[in-house]
């Protein structure tokens, strides 16, 4: 080992890029058990789409634990909740959606979205001063407390639109697929991956190029440090929990219209899958939630594909591969 | 004393209530002789038992596992099965419980090894998922578990209903094949319950008490925490997968919505949280509250949507459905956790020990 001076710039830390990888590697890795490419394309198209959908879900709930060491098992209802917000600009609406032309269409979708984003936003709001300020730091209490908010929750939105299933079909101009030769991708997932990637970026951007993101990253590293330095983390928290939430509600939405269908159930059904996706990924990393939601996604797409058999305990397999490679997930960021 | 292990329920009151809701679940074949109360009561046993030994997880050791459902199920699909298949006889009977205990016991051993060496959190959300995985896998599993059907079968004949045992003409009421299969249920929870009052009275139910208190000094001390956090989740497991099988000796029937579904989860869970974490008396408590809730509250609900209905309120009779009751619980549950963490019976024991 060579002795460093003093003026010598500190070493950069050491890329991990092996998870980056792994996605790649699994997409080219069933291009000959797919067989033709078409279907291959189609599949990774769509194991794309869902993965940045599960993305937008999963993200709130992983900085949330990072951060603040909060899980929060009633993170579904804030998906559950977007979806129905967005129910109450969709279906007045609903004429303006079948005419055949994307602006129209986007006319109603991005108020419907940003309705679901601040409805999920102060539904967030509301519980964490609620529900998870008074048993902040008891975990136990903590699983209780927000799993009685989940049923709450559904059993509120039960009451308010009743048990039945809404139909929210997709828009004209979002149905059907473009044709590139022979491979089919459907329009919906093209959207689903654009606002997923814009998500993504964002979330980046702020964390790596901002003062809050420095703090929020800081935070997630050692809490205590950043309080006493002076910053007041609870409102940092508080920030991201309700940022947390309506990410959650903006993904209802998107699953909603993915669905074509809304439905109270939804919320206990993704809970699941995010919960795998965030313990993939490394409970408080962004990356690895993005890396671990797309490998997540991809199994479902391949292995419904290919083995339909399997697909139902596929993503528990996933879990376990990937917890014996790295016991912590992809990217341990917390020291817990 | 010794037959509660040394640990009385500490609480006049508290013991008073015990020993009426024992008493009239001992009596209520002959004091509430129709179908819905004896199913009521039936249900309260199987659920007293189920309680307490998720209690033995949450309460003791600290750790939520969403888990519990799915050895219950096991339980009483083992048996469905094997009386489906193998015919109304005590053979069924023996091979289900065979079957089914070690493979719960197998499937919790597995699931402590993977996850319970990490936080609390980490195994209250694999094990979520692995419930979840086993949900779908039994329901497309059709042609073993019936799928969404489930499995209808019959008993053997002397827990048959049509099975006269003493009639009517001879003490005053009948005693039937129906009534055994109660008074087994009845003795089996019952048995379950002292036993597991025993686990949480012995050495090692006091190894778990300091695990869920501080898990690092209590490895400090030189206990091998993970054997003994595996060690109790197995045997939670194993009594759940018991309360499976008098579930489905209960109902005849194994089906999704009666054994694996997680609403059933989130029952347990509210049964454990109101009758008090960590008592195995809170139990039998939450389980006997929440299921006169669920069968007769429904009840009241209805009346009180139907005459807010009447009088024209807006969004009451919505609120007020007998469907919604799990949303007036569900409030209780959170209240419970935020302002008496010790349930019904902690409340009972403290307001005992401040008089006196």
């Amino acid at each position: 080992m060579t002795d460093l001076a003093a003026t010598d710039p500190l070493p950069k830390p050491k890329r991990d890029l092996a998870p980056i990888l792994l996605p790649i590697a699994l997409a080219l890795a069933v291009i000959p058990l797919v067989g033709s490419t078409s279907s291959w394309v189609t599949l990774t198209v769509a194991s794309l789409a869902m993965g940045m959908m599960i993305f937008i879900m999963a993200s709130g709930l992983t900085l949330v634990f990072g951060l603040m060491d909060v899980l929060n098992f009633g993170h579904g209802a804030f998906i559950a909740v977007g979806g129905y917000a967005a129910t109450l600009i969709l279906l007045p609406f609903a004429a303006s959606l079948q005419v055949d032309s994307l602006w129209v269409n986007l006319a109603v979708l991005a108020p419907a979205a940003l309705l679901s984003m601040a409805v999920s936003g102060a539904l967030g709001l509301v519980v964490e001063r609620v529900l998870i300020l008074p048993v902040y730091g008891q975990h136990l209490k903590q699983i209780l407390m927000t799993t009685g908010g989940l049923i709450v929750a559904e059993q509120t939105l039960y009451a308010l639109w009743g048990p039945q299933i809404i139909p929210t079909p997709l828009p004209a101009s979002l149905r059907g697929s473009l044709i590139f030769g022979d491979v089919a991708i459907a329009k919906y997932r093209l959207l689903a991956m654009l606002v997923g990637l814009v998500v993504f970026a964002a979330i980046l951007l702020v964390l790596n190029r901002t003062k809050l993101g420095l703090l929020i990253r800081a935070g997630v590293e050692n809490g205590e440090m950043v309080e006493a330095l002076g910053y007041r983390i609870r409102r940092l928290f508080l920030g991201v929990f309700m940022t947390g939430s309506a990410l959650a509600g903006l993904g209802g939405v998107m699953w909603a219209l993915y669905r074509e269908q809304v439905h109270a159930s939804v919320g206990d059904e993704l809970t699941v899958l995010i919960f795998i996706v965030i313990i993939i990924g490394g409970l408080g990393s962004i990356g690895g939630c993005f890396i671990g939601a797309i490998l997540v996604a991809m199994v479902a797409n391949y292995g419904g594909f290919l083995l339909p058999k399997l697909a139902l305990v596929s993503n528990i397999l996933l879990m376990v591969a990937i917890l014996m490679w790295r016991p912590r997930g992809l990217y341990a960021v917390t020291s817990r | 004393m010794m037959i509660l292990s040394g640990d009385p329920p500490r609480s006049r009151v508290l013991g008073l209530i015990l020993v009426v809701i024992i008493l009239a679940l001992a009596a209520a074949p002959f004091v509430f002789p129709g179908a819905k109360a004896m199913n009521v009561a039936a249900k309260i046993c199987i659920f007293a038992a189920l309680v307490a030994s998720y209690d033995l997880l949450l309460g003791y050791t600290g750790s939520v596992s969403f888990a519990h459902t799915m050895f219950y199920g096991i339980g009483s699909y083992a048996i469905a099965i094997a009386l489906y298949a193998m015919g109304p006889n005590w053979a069924a009977v023996a091979t289900g419980i065979v079957t089914g205990l070690p493979l719960a016991a197998l499937l919790a051993l597995a699931i402590g090894l993977f996850s319970l060496r990490v936080a609390a959190i980490f195994f209250a959300m694999i094990t979520l998922a692995v419930a979840s995985a086993f949900q779908v896998l039994a329901s497309q599993m059709a042609w073993l578990t019936g799928g969404e059907d489930g499995r209808s079968f019959q008993l053997p004949e002397l827990l048959r209903p049509g099975t006269v045992l003493i009639p009517k003409s001879l003490i005053g009421f009948e005693l039937n094949g129906r009534t055994l299969t109660y008074y087994l249920v009845f003795v089996a929870a019952g048995l379950m319950i002292l036993g597991l009052l025993r686990v949480v009275n012995s050495p090692f139910g006091r190894v778990l008490q300091a695990i869920r208190e501080n898990r690092f000094r209590a490895e400090a001390l030189g206990f091998r925490t993970v054997f003994h956090l595996t060690y109790a989740n197995c045997l939670a497991a194993l009594v759940a997968a018991s309360a499976g099988i008098l579930n489905a000796l209960w109902l005849r029937y194994a089906g999704p919505d009666t054994s694996l579904s997680f609403s059933i989860m989130l029952d347990i869970l509210l049964m454990v949280v109101i009758g008090g974490m960590g008592t195995i008396y809170g139990a039998i408590i939450g389980a006997t509250i929440f299921i006169l809730a669920q069968n007769y509250l429904q009840a009241l609900m209805g009346v009180a949507s139907r005459a807010a209905a009447d009088a024209g309120l807006p969004l009451l009779p919505g609120l007020l459905h007998p469907d919604r009751w799990l949303l007036w619980l569900g409030l209780l549950f959170i209240a419970s956790v935020y302002f008496f963490p010790t349930g019904v019976v902690g409340r009972l024991r403290s307001a005992g020990a401040g008089k006196a």
